[in-house]
This record gives C-alpha cells, structure tokens and sequence, in this order.
C-alpha cells in the first residue's frame, strides 16, 4: 500500500440476508432440513453495498453524502470493522477508531463521571490514563457541577457534550464521524469547529457523514456521493454536493405535504381552498385559493414561512402591503398569489397562510404548516453577493 | 506476561470496567446494596438446614451435612449464573456491537468474572459456617483452587457455546433452563452419592460438575464424600475424563465462538 493512502477499499460488497428469511427457532432449522431437498428455498438478500472503490489519503477530510438508506452507515461501520464484508477487500494503514457514534457504551444509570471511565475503557484507556485527563475532559464539556449525578438526569445537550468531549480525546490516526453536527446548539457546533480544525492541523484522517452539505463543504477535502447502495461519484466537494443537491432536485415535487387538519382554527368565513408553492431559482410564489362562505369586506390575508426548525423566516399580509381586497360574496372564490426573490438558503419549509378579519383579531382561516416546500439549489449562497472593496491598510510608521 | 498484556491490554481494559459496571448496577437501589451478596447465601443456608437437615434428614450419613450441601449449592449456582447470564449476553448488547468494534469474548469473560466475585463472596459465607460447625480445614483444602478453575473453565466453555447459539436460535435459552433444571437433579447435589446405585453413579460422577462438586466437599468439609475416585476403585486416571470433558466443553465451545463473533453485529 502507498504511504500515503490511509483507508483504501477495493471492489467492496455487502449483502445481508432479510430478517424475516432468518432462522431463529429451532423449530424452523428442521423444517428448513426437511425441505432441502424438495423445495429450494428463496433467499432473499438486500445488497447494502455494491462494488464500491474508494481511496482516501492521510490527512484528508473525506465525507461521504446521500441519502438516507443508500449505505453510507454501512460503508462506516465495515471501515470500522463492526461488519464484515461479503466482498471486496478494505486495508487501513494507521490506527483507527472502533466506534463510529459518539458516547458508545453510555449507561443512563451510571453517574456522568462512571460514564467517564466506562465509555474511556471502550476507547482504549486505562482508569489511569482517564484519570489523568479527567478534569479536562469535564471542563471542556462544562459540567463540572453535574458529575456524579446520574446520566439518565442529563438533559440531552449535556450528554452530548460529553460524549463529545470523551470523543475529543481518542487517540488515533483516522477518525470515523457519523453525523455529530445534526446536535447540539450553536454554542456546542462552534465546539466542534474548533475541533475540526484541530484535526485538520493534526494532519488526521476523518472520515465524515453527513446531510449537512453545509458542513461537507466547509470541512471536507474530498466526498463520495453513495445512491442506491452504489458510489455514483467521488472528487471534489463541490462536485460531490452538487451532485446531492440534484438527487433531490430531480425528483422531489415541489408541494410535499398538505398539513393536517389539527393545525388549523377560525370561524370558516372565509376558508382557504388550496395552496400552493412555485420555487425556481431567482423566485418563490405562494397561491391561495380562498372561498367565502359570508359575505365579507376587507379581509387580511396573509402567509409566514417556517424554516425546518420553526423559526418564522419571513411573512407579510395584505395590509402590512396597504393593498385592500374588498368585498367578497359569500360563493365567491378568490385568488391570491405573492412572489419574492429567492433568497432562501437549502432546506425545507413550511407556510402557514392565515386570513383575518378587518378588525385584525377574529381568524376566519390559520392553517399552520399547509404546505412545505424544499428549496435546494446546491449553492452555497443562495444569492448573489458583491464584492465591494478590498483594501489593503498601509503598515503605520514608527515615529 | 508484559508482552502478553500489551496485546490484550484493550480486553483487559475493557474486561475490568465490564465487571465494575456490571457489579455497580447489580445492587443499584437497594438500600443493602452489596450486603445481599453475603446475605442471600445466608438465607440460602437457613433454609436448606431447615428443610434438609432438619426435617427431611437426607444427609443423616454424613458429618457437617448443611456445610457440605451449601458448598454443593453454591458452585453449582456458578455454573448456573454463568450460563444463564450468558446466554442472552451477546444478543443484550447488540446495541454496543452495532456501534463499536470490540473484541466479543470480552462480554462473556465478564459475566464469568462478575459470578466469580459472587463465589468469592459466597466462600466467606462458606468460611464462617465451617467455623460455626468446627470443620478444620487441612492442607487438602489448597485443591480448591485446581477446582475453581476447572469449573471456571467448563462454565465459561458452556457461555461461549450457548451465547453464540442463542444469537441464531431463540430458543435456546428456554431449552438451557430445562437442562439446568434437569442437571441440578443430575448432579449430586442435594443427595448422597453412595445412595445412588452404582451403575448410575459411574456415569453420573464423569459429569465434571458432579466431580468438581464432591471432590471440593472432600477436599473442604469430610472425606465421607464419595468422589469420582473412589467411584471408580482408587483409579487415578479416571480424572482425565472430567477434565477432558471439561477441556473439550471450552476449546470447542471457543473456537465455535470465534467464529461466529464476526458476524454478531449484523445478526443480533
């Protein structure tokens, strides 16, 4: 192997046999014997993996993206040793981490500081040598008040934090991280950053996972995009987070989902038929359709857009615009539609449209989550940024 | 022996905070905590004096009975912590074996060390009884050790089996109670071996827990035990069969275990 190759995988493949063909009673191994000879009997296998080839240098930040199901999980567990592979070869050059989850091993009934030394021994350390780096360990996860308190009384960010403060210290040359980001606050990401970084200096080998393009740019040098169990690509990040954008692109609709019914409240004056959701890349469009089932004067209508997390990300409605609807007869229908720049970034979300009476305060129709839409364009930013000057300050002189 | 722990320095590591954990849990809650490992021996005791030499009068033949039937007792309840313990190991950690790469066998070693501090604890009980009975102890009584480890071993022989067959087949842990529960009766444990006629008692006695029971009792409480030696006229070699069982019991059993441990992570 070159010395600089830190994980090469040749022509890997892997099969697992579907649960429901298992053998697991005794019962059923005799009547499988019995049938042997008569029937032949259908083995049905799931091939998780196929041929995949792949080489990753020391150093390198490699992330591996697609989608949910496609096999990444399982391409790093066979890195880590946990699967074994049908076929195809995997030869690692360096010492590698067994684990490829934060806090493995991590009993809700120990205290944090048991923990500590438990999940220590998973990875490799003496009590001594968890001893010795021990207030670090609590420092950095900043819980020092909580340690001998049990874990199970730990909110979740503060289990988080110290598994990934356990997993700061694992002493290895390649590093296999299953989508650590998807947690934690901006506080605890900004945590992992810094630690990224420092790998990076470190010259170690990370192999990453994850949905978050965001991050696979930001860290990786290298990705391999993985669909329906096969590597489609490898190369650059760029690409590679390209290429996972389009698999969405390609085939999600624009309206996904239309919300339920509890999520919805308002005396029914006048009701929203339909929503829908046109996304290109420089607009957004938002149409209602609306029916009145009371003659009405000047209704508000409006929309706010939701980001996956819940967060309003921007809204409006027809008098905040000073635009003035008029008169509706009851029967009557209505159509309304707004449109505005482009400017969300990747991700999915939510519209929840609401019309109000002049008044401002009786709600004809609220409809939180009516419909959700994606809007992925595979750009980092999503909108076009100038750049305005760069200067370069002379150095004062020394009087 | 530094070379031969730095390669398994990870199993060691690993085996020591198993058994810790393992032990903490154990009594977790209870407001007597570790006490109860002397305690249930204890009660364990009272109630077989009662029940055996008291009202039932089996062991009438043979001195210090209730010392000899606890010792019994309690090395068979080893063999049964062992066993039953592990036959659900392999499967009750499958959540660890699907996120880490760790070497299996550490699992089982565990729960074998774990009931092996029960022993330890569970001989202080024996200790203050031979005490109490004035049973003295003789230079015999270092054949203890030999003992232990034969029955170490054909536990942890049976672990390794039973735990690698239980991840492909369920049912094995309904048939391992029947065993046990078939065994315990097997084993002359509650009754006397001389009563046993003798074309059963020369089978009986090859098992190596009937043979590792009664010759602790001779070794430890009374030389009215009949042990495989004398079962078997005085013949010393006989001793190879038990022992071999045993041998035999833990290298098969490993080497099966071996090679089915690749495959745990995806089949539990």
């Amino acid at each position: 192997m070159d010395s600089d190759i830190a994980i090469r995988v040749e022509h890997l493949s892997k099969d697992f046999v579907l649960p429901h063909e298992k053998i697991t009673s005794i019962k059923s191994a005799f009547t499988h014997v019995n049938r042997l000879g008569k029937s032949r009997r259908v083995r049905e296998t799931q091939h998780a993996l196929k041929d995949v080839s792949l080489e990753i240098k020391k150093g390198e930040f490699f992330g591996i993206v697609g989608r949910n199901g496609s096999g990444k999980s399982t391409l790093l567990k066979i890195l880590a040793g946990i699967y074994q592979p049908t076929k195809g070869k995997v030869t690692v050059d360096g010492k590698l981490v067994p684990f490829i989850e934060l806090g493995v091993g991590f009993n809700p009934e120990l205290t944090g500081r048991e923990n500590v030394y438990l999940n220590g021994a998973m990875m490799g350390f003496s009590r001594k040598e968890v001893s010795a780096m021990y207030d670090d360990i609590v420092e950095f996860a900043e819980l020092e008040r909580f340690m001998d308190q049990k874990l199970k009384n730990y909110s979740s960010g503060m289990q988080v934090r110290l598994a990934f403060s356990m997993a700061t210290r694992a002493k290895a040359d390649i590093l296999l991280v299953d989508e650590v980001l998807a947690v934690g606050d901006a506080d605890f990401q900004r945590k992992c950053f810094t630690y990224f970084y420092e790998l990076k200096l470190q010259k170690k080998t990370v192999v990453f996972v994850s949905h978050d393009m965001d991050a696979i740019r930001e860290y990786c040098d290298q990705a391999a995009l993985i669909e329906e169990n096969c590597m489609v690509d490898v190369g650059k990040t760029s690409k590679i987070a390209e290429g996972y954008a389009k698999l969405f692109n390609s085939k999600a609709p624009v309206a996904l989902k239309q919300g339920d019914e509890t999520d919805r409240w308002g005396n029914g004056d006048l009701k929203i038929e339909k929503m829908a959701v046109d996304v290109n890349d420089e607009s957004i469009t938002i149409h209602h359709t609306i029916v009145a089932s009371r003659d009405t004067v000047d209704p508000i209508i409006g929309f706010r857009i939701r980001n996956s997390e819940g967060r309003s990300v921007l809204g409006t409605n027809t008098k905040v615009e000073e635009q003035s609807v008029g008169v509706i007869k009851s029967g009557e229908k209505l159509s309304v539609a707004w449109r505005f720049d482009n400017v969300l970034s990747d991700g999915r979300y939510f519209v929840d449209p609401a019309i109000v009476a002049r008044d401002g305060i009786t709600v004809m129709d609220w409809w939180d989550g009516a419909i959700a839409f994606d809007a992925r364009r595979g750009r980092h930013l999503p909108y076009d940024v100038d750049l305005v000057y760069v200067l370069k300050h002379e150095r004062e002189k020394a009087v | 022996m530094k070379n031969f722990l730095r390669r398994y320095r990870y199993s060691v590591i690993l085996l020591r905070e198993l058994v810790r954990t393992d032990f903490r849990l154990r009594y977790q809650g209870s407001a007597l905590g570790y006490l109860w490992s002397l305690l249930r021996p204890l009660f364990l005791f009272i109630i077989l004096y009662l029940v055996f030499a008291r009202f039932l009068k089996i062991g009438r033949a043979i001195p210090y009975y209730p010392v000899y039937l606890l010792l019994g007792i309690v090395l068979w309840n080893y063999f049964v912590e062992v066993t039953t313990g592990s036959v659900g190991a392999i499967v009750g950690k499958g959540e660890l074996l699907r996120k880490i790469n760790f070497p299996k066998y550490v699992i089982i070693f565990a729960s074998s060390f774990s009931a092996l501090i029960n022993l330890a604890l569970n001989f202080v009980v024996i200790g203050i009884f031979m005490a109490i009975s004035h049973v003295v102890p003789t230079f015999g009584a270092l054949a203890m050790a030999p003992l232990v480890l034969e029955l170490f071993i054909v536990s942890i022989g049976a672990a390794f089996f039973l735990s690698a067959l239980y991840v492909k087949f369920r049912d094995v842990s309904y048939i391992w109670d029947v065993i046990i529960q078939a065994g315990f009766y097997a084993t002359p444990i509650l009754y006397v071996l001389s009563q046993v006629p003798h074309q059963y008692a020369r089978f009986m006695i090859l098992n190596p827990l009937a043979q590792i029971i009664q010759d602790a009792r001779y070794v430890l409480v009374t030389h009215q035990t009949t042990t495989i030696y004398q079962v078997y006229n005085d013949d010393r070699l006989i001793w190879v069969i038990p022992v071999g069982i045993t041998l035999a019991i833990a290298v098969l059993a490993g080497l099966y275990f071996r090679s089915q441990s690749r495959k745990f992570a995806e089949e539990v």
